[in-house]
């Protein structure tokens, strides 16, 4: 029996998870403090912009939103089959093609900056 | 001793005389501290002796009186009646063809067990005179929690994937594979990976989870697939992209 190739998704899909349950929570707390005008000193706009200008930065943006669209879409691919959704081979490509279409936005947002 | 009038809707199905199954319903009076077992041996014993069902020790050990209670995969012998109000639904585990009444075929399974060498295969042969294989505390560690299932099924009947994909090796297999891939004194794991690592392997799991919480020997088969993941994860990205496949 052949080995599977399945963690060439699994694997991004893992690290996404893990990207989720860490920085999600808390990018929805400070994104619920700034819509209530509180901001704290460090997250200004100008203060983010220069993170997302530098290449560190840039990167760490793009893994945690490419990582965590991965993860999302696969998630809901799984679930769509747990709910007897057949058409597994059409899910995935639909799913999979926006987790692209979300990191490869990212990357020209955060290249233009 | 407290007693109450206990009421059981029980799956019957006899293959001789039945074209499909039906519930037929017993009232049993039961003391409190009863379990599910104790209810289906008074019926057999005082009621009606054409009732079937698997049952052995009696104290979750042997894993053979796995049912559906209440629609929920259960060892009957460690379900106590007092947390159930109403009529008790007992059923075959479900996935698994019903032979008669609660008797389920578990071929399926133990073909697969077997696939998965659930045993040790040392990585050298050694002789009795070289004397016994040492392991120390933290080697047990790593592998003991998978070393308690009790071959139950309890965990296929919960599996939704199972349900859905019947080639899926399934929860059990793959803990005991992992159990054994973890010990120290084993070097099979290449052989395993071969049927674990595969797409009817570990990769039909979509971490649901109902086999940890349905497991009563507390296994954790979901913790031990993801496990197993990671490490097939690990395998696949040394074998494709170092060179010489990471060996």
């Amino acid at each position: 029996m052949a080995k599977s190739n399945k963690p060439i998704i699994w694997f991004p899909f893992a690290a996404g998870g893990t990207v989720i349950a860490f920085f999600i929570p808390v990018i929805v707390l400070l994104t619920l403090l700034a819509a209530l005008g509180h901001v704290p000193a460090g997250l200004s706009y100008d203060s983010l912009r220069a993170l997302a200008a530098c290449g560190l930065g840039k990167l760490l943006i793009f893994g945690v939103i490419a990582l965590s669209l991965w993860s999302s879409a696969h998630r809901l691919r799984c679930t769509c089959y747990d709910f007897g959704l057949r058409a597994d081979t059409l899910v995935a490509n639909v799913l999979y093609l926006a987790a692209a279409a979300g990191s490869i936005a990212t990357a020209v947002y955060l290249l233009r900056i | 001793m407290k007693e109450r009038l206990v009421q059981l809707d029980v799956f019957r199905y006899n293959p001789d005389t039945d074209t499909a199954g039906h519930y037929q319903h017993y009232e049993v009076v039961c003391q409190d501290e009863w379990v599910v077992l104790d209810a289906l041996n008074k019926i057999k014993e005082t009621i009606d002796p054409t009732l079937n069902y698997r049952w052995s020790c009696h104290m979750a050990v042997c894993g053979s009186c796995g049912m559906m209670i209440n629609g929920e995969p259960k060892l009957s012998c460690h379900t106590f009646l007092r947390d159930y109000a109403g009529v008790i639904r007992v059923e075959p585990l479900t996935h698994f063809p019903v032979e008669r009444d609660l008797v389920t075929a578990p071929d399926d399974f133990i073909e697969k067990l077997k696939r998965v060498k659930p045993y040790l295969i040392p990585k050298e042969p050694k002789p009795i005179s070289e004397g016994e294989y040492l392991q120390t505390p933290a080697q047990l560690k790593k592998y003991h929690r998978f070393t308690l299932c009790i071959n139950c099924m309890l965990c296929y009947a919960a599996c939704p994937e199972y349900g859905l994909t019947p080639k899926f090796i399934g929860p059990a297999a793959i803990s005991l594979a992992h159990r054994y891939n973890q010990d120290s004194r084993d070097g099979g794991r290449d052989e395993r990976q071969e049927i674990i690592a595969s797409k009817e392997g570990v990769w039909e799991c979509t971490f649901v989870g109902a086999c940890s919480e349905v497991c009563p020997a507390h296994v954790d088969p979901a913790g031990a697939l993801q496990q197993v993941k990671i490490a097939s994860s690990i395998d696949w990205f040394k074998e494709h992209l170092l060179p010489g496949g990471g060996k």
